[in-house]
């Protein structure tokens, strides 16, 4: 059979009758029979010559079909005109007749009616190329880290995917999605151990443990691990104790996040998947714990919004987009009217941790409505206890956030009518906090050259680390921030912070004695609202480290006028007996815990003697 | 006997080179060659076998006295080191002249084995009488007289007889001999049917075709289709293939005892017809040892010219990396980089591991910092390449067990005229040829596609201001898609430049444009090539390009220069693709003659030849370590080659139709390839190179026996709906993005 057919390749060629044929039709009568034989053996030579080459043109074309435009390009190779006027169609263009014993082949071209042409409808007109993607899933990985976070939270975009209906739903069967199971990593008994042990502190009842597995998390290196076990911990433990309402195990859990966070081993992309979704349910959830009216699920949000923020620092790429989808969902959540207020909040909080461009583009327009909503609730008349709650929230919120932006876009002489034209209900307000900004900024002007103690711990925090050596691990691990107690120039994610009108501020001293060497000291400064960004230092003990905590008070108290009112509490923790005491303090405090932050901040200034412990927590 | 039927050839040679070239050498006196005179005579008394060879050796000069007049010193090295002259053949005419006579009045008592190898010292000697009509006036060899060795040679109704008893002699002899003395058929069945068509024996040229194309083996089913084509004498003028076939000598490897075997058998018979074509137009690598078998014999044929000579891979190639320059991260970069002071050294040992080219200690076999001059990286380079070593750290390492996520970018509405594919090196744009001559730049990141601003609307920036680069764009003209118009005829090949302001097309229209992504303008049109480019690709380093296409010469290129740097001349059939090897010093070519060769851009040298694919090959990748080199072709095959030791050492079957795109994974330890089939299949690259680099005989040796383990090999076969997949790229963290257009039909 091959055989056969190879030898049919030698030997083709066109038969003489065609020659005889095209000779007629460019006029010439009568061709001689080797004329007709020796013409019909060159023309097919050259007719395979110039197939050759047209394959060569398929080819790089990356196509399968042979085109006209191949041929012509095979043509052109030769320096031969090309064929004009014929296109490639689905159909062979030539018609078959036969009669008076002659067979041909002809091209049929039909005359064609112009005002036909005119008078009929426009074909649609052919789409323009597009770009669409489509993935093939292996298994999850950095690129693809958002699930919904909400019902209704929109997917991740298709890239460039224009709206070519008609073509690219034909092409969407082709999308293929193949999940594997992440492989996880046997763990050794150590590990399970090791991990056993930190998730039981991390959500126990006793603070002095929890607080040194969160060091341990966000020190030790070598837990690269356990990480994905970590994050489905936390992301499992936020849906339950979501549905449960335990708010003092969202909080530890949050802690969890911001532990794992500061861990520079470790990577957390590849389980952002898992771990945003979980803080942006604590940010914007309708309902955190059991009482409402009376717990802080405030704190919470406002933390949670702190480490969404932070983690869009660090991880939004032009990939993944996380900023620009957490900001959609924050904002879409915002708009829509039926939004209790306890969620209102958490978008608010967590687009204004976005910082002040987000906050200039997307809360100030809008703080009319929204003011408009808070008057609604505070000066109507049927209003459950809750929504007022709410309503407060969200407008101290909005004043605290908003007052330094504010302050920087508009020129100074704050007008009170102004503000109220500009900003309705909230204008008044509004304008006083900025007056505060202004002044705040002003003084920070002064101060810029002065050396502080104060320093912005870059990442929120809500916990009091203790000193080494509490717990009694044995280990001479010591907590990161006693690690550097000499350097006084940590860092600051805040350049905004100056001109940011501090709401009344609590200042912890933590004193702590670690095992028989240097005691050191710790500043905290926690705003009553607690969104302020906790401000963390820390000072080696001695009269000449006091010193700068002394400026740092009177500091304060230059500013003693706008604000009104400063508290220390002064927290000191002796090396050995802490454990014991924090246990005593802390008995029973996971359900309280957020509370306690709101009584601890009432405590009037106390210095206690080495028993007394005090966690802001 | 011999030397009669020889001579009456010769004699008619002659004459069709006296009434071919005589006239126009005459019009044309060539001063260059002051010894034209006195080694006239002497080439008449050479004996008459010796012209044969002096023709071949005339044409070769007349090409030589071209490029040295157009000091194109390099080329004429190169071509001299391929035929094998070992001297420079007018530098002492008249001495060696005489020498050459002498030698071989004496040889023509000798056996021919003798007289063939001094009719080359012979040959040298004539080169002046011998090129001057060759040359006169015409820049390329005269085809007819590249043709007249085909003179008549004997009786063509015995052609039928000595080529069926060599047929039976082959099939009689032992196992061992006979897989390699089959090598001949191909070659002998070509040579005898091309001298019967020359010979206008038309009938008797069929008549052989039809008998003996069957016993070819099928891989040259496209020359013998060339072949069939081609019946008559005037035909054979102007067909390339044929001018291939003839100016090359098809190279055979054969084992001393075969080719003893041989010898033996066709002087007994006194078979001189296929003697004479053995010695005129094969290239018989004679080598020591256990004669080759089948397989492997298979896998190294298919070119058009045979296999390459081994010492044609000897030439040693610096395939390490270059060291990469020491960049400092700049601390005051942001707060956040201070940030994470702490954990810098943690992150960046995991790095080096992965990269493992990042050592201090220069790789031994990797070439000078300086052996070409690179240029130098400027600010916006050293950032990206922190940006690279960031993503590097967040890189997923791939395995068997951790195959890559694929994501697919298909062109809709194109209508079959998407023609090439490119990403930029970070992912972040696409570029798109097409068959109605444009060429569309997409942005796969939210950040859109805009234009630098007017002359005179930049005059009135401030040039002061931090963020100037981000003034001198006009927004308005911000789109996610640009369309760059220049090129007349469909766009073949697409790269960018590495540091992403530069975009370079390769057309039918025989020109590479230049583009600019600022200003989305045409900045150069390198005319060089007057036939289709197929393809061209951008430096490893930038500045640099190469491109080939259909007059089989690759180009090399600076940004800088309209004319190229080198000329890479040695392929028999069009180049279709071209790669730069990640160091930069070399550049690969893939060929429709079915071979791959390794280019030194420093001095132009062809330092690897590659045979062993079965049809033109449309893809090619070097691992990222430098070491290897993958090929694709339409045969649907890939095959791995070691460059070290010029040696294949893989095949991966299974895709069923031309291979258009192969790229290695970041980390080189996965091959992606991808087809006309509408697949994406994923290797074992790892794998493939490991089993190989165990087994040292074969290195030795260089007669590979491959595995046929592709069904290991092969991790992954990812079916399109119906989207040939014309590219592949891996991002920095090792995503495999594919690209295609979608086939409604």
């Amino acid at each position: 059979m091959a055989e056969e057919r190879r030898q049919k390749q030698c030997s083709v060629v066109l038969p003489t009758e065609s020659m005889k044929a095209m000779a007629e039709s460019v006029g010439v009568g009568q061709l001689q029979e080797d004329s007709c034989v020796a013409l019909s053996e060159e023309v097919s030579y050259r007719i395979k010559e110039i197939a050759q080459d047209a394959l060569k043109f398929m080819h790089h074309g990356k196509r399968r079909k042979l085109t006209t435009s191949d041929i012509d390009h095979a043509l052109k190779l030769k320096n031969v005109e090309p064929l004009y006027g014929f296109q490639s169609q689905e159909f062979i263009p030539f018609r078959f007749a036969s009669g008076g014993g002659r067979e041909l082949h002809f091209y049929e071209e039909k005359e064609v009616d112009l005002s036909d042409i005119i008078n009929t409808p426009l074909p649609r007109v052919p789409l323009d190329v597009s770009l669409k993607a489509t993935k093939e899933q292996q298994k999850k990985e950095s690129t693809e880290p958002l699930k919904a976070v909400k019902p209704g939270q929109e997917e991740e975009g298709s890239i460039q995917a224009k709206g070519q209906s008609a073509t690219s739903a034909e092409v969407k069967g082709k999308e293929k999605l193949r999940m594997k199971p992440r492989s996880t990593h046997e763990l050794s008994v150590e590990q399970q151990l090791y991990y056993k042990e930190i998730t039981e502190a991390c959500v126990g009842s006793c603070e002095a443990k929890r607080a040194e597995a969160l060091q341990s998390i966000a020190t030790d290196p070598g837990l690269y691990q356990m990480l994905p076990r970590f994050s489905t911990f936390i992301s499992e433990g936020v849906r339950v104790n979501v549905v449960q309402n335990n708010l003092a195990l969202l909080i530890y859990l949050m802690r969890m996040v911001k532990a794992l966070m500061d861990n520079p081993t470790l990577y957390l992309e590849k389980y952002l998947h898992e771990l945003l979704p979980a803080v942006v349910t604590c940010i914007v959830s309708k309902q955190l714990c059991l009482r409402p009216d009376v717990d802080n699920h405030w704190a919470l949000r406002d933390f949670a919004a702190r480490l969404m923020a932070q983690s869009c620092k660090t991880f939004s790429t032009t990939t993944n987009n996380i900023q620009s989808r957490i900001t959609k969902t924050f904002t879409k959540a915002w708009l829509d009217d039926k939004t209790q207020w306890t969620t209102r909040y958490g978008c608010i909080a967590g687009l204004s941790e976005l910082g002040a461009d987000v906050i200039k583009t997307l809360i100030i327009p809008r703080l009319a409505v929204e003011g408009a909503r808070i008057k609604a609730v505070m000066e109507g008349p049927v209003v459950s206890n809750i929504d007022k709650i709410g309503a407060d929230h969200v407008q101290s919120l909005l004043l605290k956030h908003c007052a330094s932006v504010v302050a920087k876009m508009r020129p100074a002489p704050d007008v009170m009518e102004q503000y109220r034209a500009d900003f309705g209900y909230l204008g008044p307000m509004l304008c006083s906090h900025v007056v505060k900004a202004r002044a705040q900024a002003a003084l920070q002007a002064q101060t810029v050259n002065r050396t502080t103690l104060t320093i912005t711990q870059p990442r929120p925090s809500l916990s009091v680390s203790q000193s080494g050596g509490v717990g009694g691990s044995g280990g001479p691990r010591t907590p990161s921030i006693i690690k550097v107690p000499s350097s006084l120039t940590l860092m600051s994610t805040r350049p905004a912070t100056p001109t940011q009108p501090s709401p009344p501020a609590t200042k912890y001293i933590v004193m702590a004695t670690s095992a028989g060497a240097a005691s050191t000291q710790q500043v905290i400064t926690l705003s009553s609202s607690q969104s302020g960004s906790p401000v963390t230092s820390t000072v080696p003990s001695g009269s000449t480290s006091l010193q700068p905590l002394v400026k740092l008070e009177s500091g304060g108290g230059t500013v003693a006028g706008s604000r009104p009112l400063q508290k220390y509490i002064v927290v000191s923790l002796p090396s050995s007996s802490s454990s014991s005491s924090s246990l005593e303090h802390k008995g029973g405090t996971t359900a309280t815990s957020p509370v306690t932050i709101e009584t601890s901040v009432k405590s009037e200034r106390s210095e206690s003697p080495a028993t007394h412990t005090h966690s802001p927590h | 006997m011999t030397r009669l039927a020889v001579s009456a050839p010769g004699e008619k040679m002659a004459a069709v080179q006296d009434g071919g070239s005589e006239p126009e050498g005459e019009k044309e006196p060539q001063p260059e060659l002051p010894s034209d005179g006195s080694s006239a005579p002497a080439a008449t008394p050479a004996s008459k076998p010796e012209e044969q060879q002096q023709q071949q050796q005339q044409t070769l000069l007349a090409v030589l006295q071209f490029l040295k007049r157009n000091k194109l010193i390099e080329s004429v090295d190169a071509l001299r080191r391929e035929a094998g002259l070992a001297d420079e053949p007018d530098e002492a005419p008249g001495s060696e002249a005489g020498g050459g006579v002498g030698g071989a009045a004496a040889g023509s008592a000798d056996s021919a084995d003798a007289s063939a190898l001094l009719s080359r010292v012979a040959g040298a000697a004539q080169s002046g009488a011998a090129s001057a009509p060759a040359k006169g006036g015409e820049d390329q060899p005269d085809v007819s007289v590249v043709l007249s060795a085909y003179s008549q040679q004997g009786d063509p109704s015995l052609y039928q007889v000595y080529y069926s008893g060599l047929k039976k002699f082959i099939e009689s002899v032992l196992d061992c001999h006979r897989a390699e003395l089959s090598q001949l058929f191909y070659p002998l069945f070509v040579h005898m049917y091309l001298e019967l068509v020359y010979n206008n024996h038309e009938s008797e040229a069929k008549a052989f075709f039809e008998k003996f194309s069957g016993d070819q083996e099928c891989y040259y089913q496209d020359d013998l289709r060339v072949l069939s084509g081609l019946t008559k004498k005037e035909h054979m003028k102007g067909n390339e293939t044929l001018l291939d076939f003839r100016t090359s000598k098809f190279v055979l490897r054969i084992s001393r005892d075969s080719y003893q075997l041989l010898k033996r058998h066709l002087q007994e018979r006194q078979n001189n017809q296929i003697w004479n074509i053995i010695q005129e137009h094969l290239y018989i690598d004679i080598f020591d040892g256990m004669p080759r078998s089948k397989s492997q014999i298979d896998s190294m044929s298919g070119s058009l010219a045979g296999e390459a000579r081994r010492e044609a891979n000897k030439a040693k190639v610096f395939y390490g990396l270059l060291k990469e320059p020491e960049i400092e991260v700049p601390l005051d970069d942001e707060d956040e980089e201070a940030e994470n002071e702490e954990g810098k050294p943690k992150k960046k040992k995991p790095k080096k591991d992965s990269m493992g080219s990042k050592s201090k200690k220069q790789d031994p076999n990797a070439p000078q910092q300086n052996r070409i001059p690179l240029p130098e990286l400027k600010d916006s380079d050293k950032l990206d390449k922190i940006m690279y070593m960031k993503e590097a750290t967040k890189r997923i390492r791939l395995g068997p067990e951790t195959l890559p996520s694929i994501c697919f970018y298909t062109f809709l509405n194109v209508y079959q005229g998407l023609t090439a594919v490119d990403f930029t090196d970070d992912s972040s744009l696409i570029a798109g040829g097409f068959a109605d001559s444009t060429v569309r730049v997409w942005s796969v990141t939210p950040k859109k596609l805009r234009k630098v601003k007017s002359a005179a609307d930049l005059s009135l920036i401030d040039k002061e201001s931090d963020d100037v680069l981000e003034r001198i764009m006009d927004e308005k003209t911000a789109s996610e898609s640009k369309i760059l118009y220049g090129h007349s005829g469909p766009v073949y090949g697409v790269s960018f430049s590495p540091d992403r302001n530069y975009l370079l097309s390769s057309s039918e229209d025989g020109t590479v444009r230049l583009w600019s992504l600022q200003t989305f303008t045409c900045l150069v049109a390198y005319k060089g090539h007057n036939y289709p480019v197929w393809d061209t690709q951008f430096s490893p380093y930038g500045y640099y390009f190469v491109s080939g296409g259909h007059d089989r010469v690759a180009r090399l290129w600076a940004t800088d220069h309209y004319q190229p740097l080198r000329m890479f001349a040695g392929h028999l059939g069009d180049i279709t693709c071209t790669r730069f090897h990640p160091n930069s010093n070399y550049v690969a070519t893939g060929s429709a003659d079915r071979t791959i060769r390794l280019w030194d851009v420093l001095n132009g040298h062809c330092v690897r030849v590659f045979t062993g694919h079965k049809g033109p090959i449309h893809s090619l990748a070097f691992s990222p370590n430098g070491k290897y080199l993958a090929s694709g072709s339409t045969d649907g095959r890939v095959l791995l080659w070691d460059l070290g030791h010029g040696l294949m050492i893989g095949e991966l079957k299974g895709h069923t139709d031309t291979v258009y795109a192969l790229k290695f994974s970041r980390d080189g330890e996965i091959l992606a390839s991808g087809s006309m089939d509408n697949t994406v299949r994923l290797w074992d690259a790892f794998k493939a190179f490991d089993d190989v680099e165990t087994d040292d005989f074969t290195a030795a040796t260089g007669h590979i026996h491959l595995p046929d383990n592709s069904q290991e090999l092969l991790l992954g076969t990812y079916l399109t709906k119906a989207t040939p997949v014309i590219h592949l790229h891996f991002t920095r963290r090792n995503l495999l993005l594919a690209a295609g257009s979608y086939n409604s039909q």
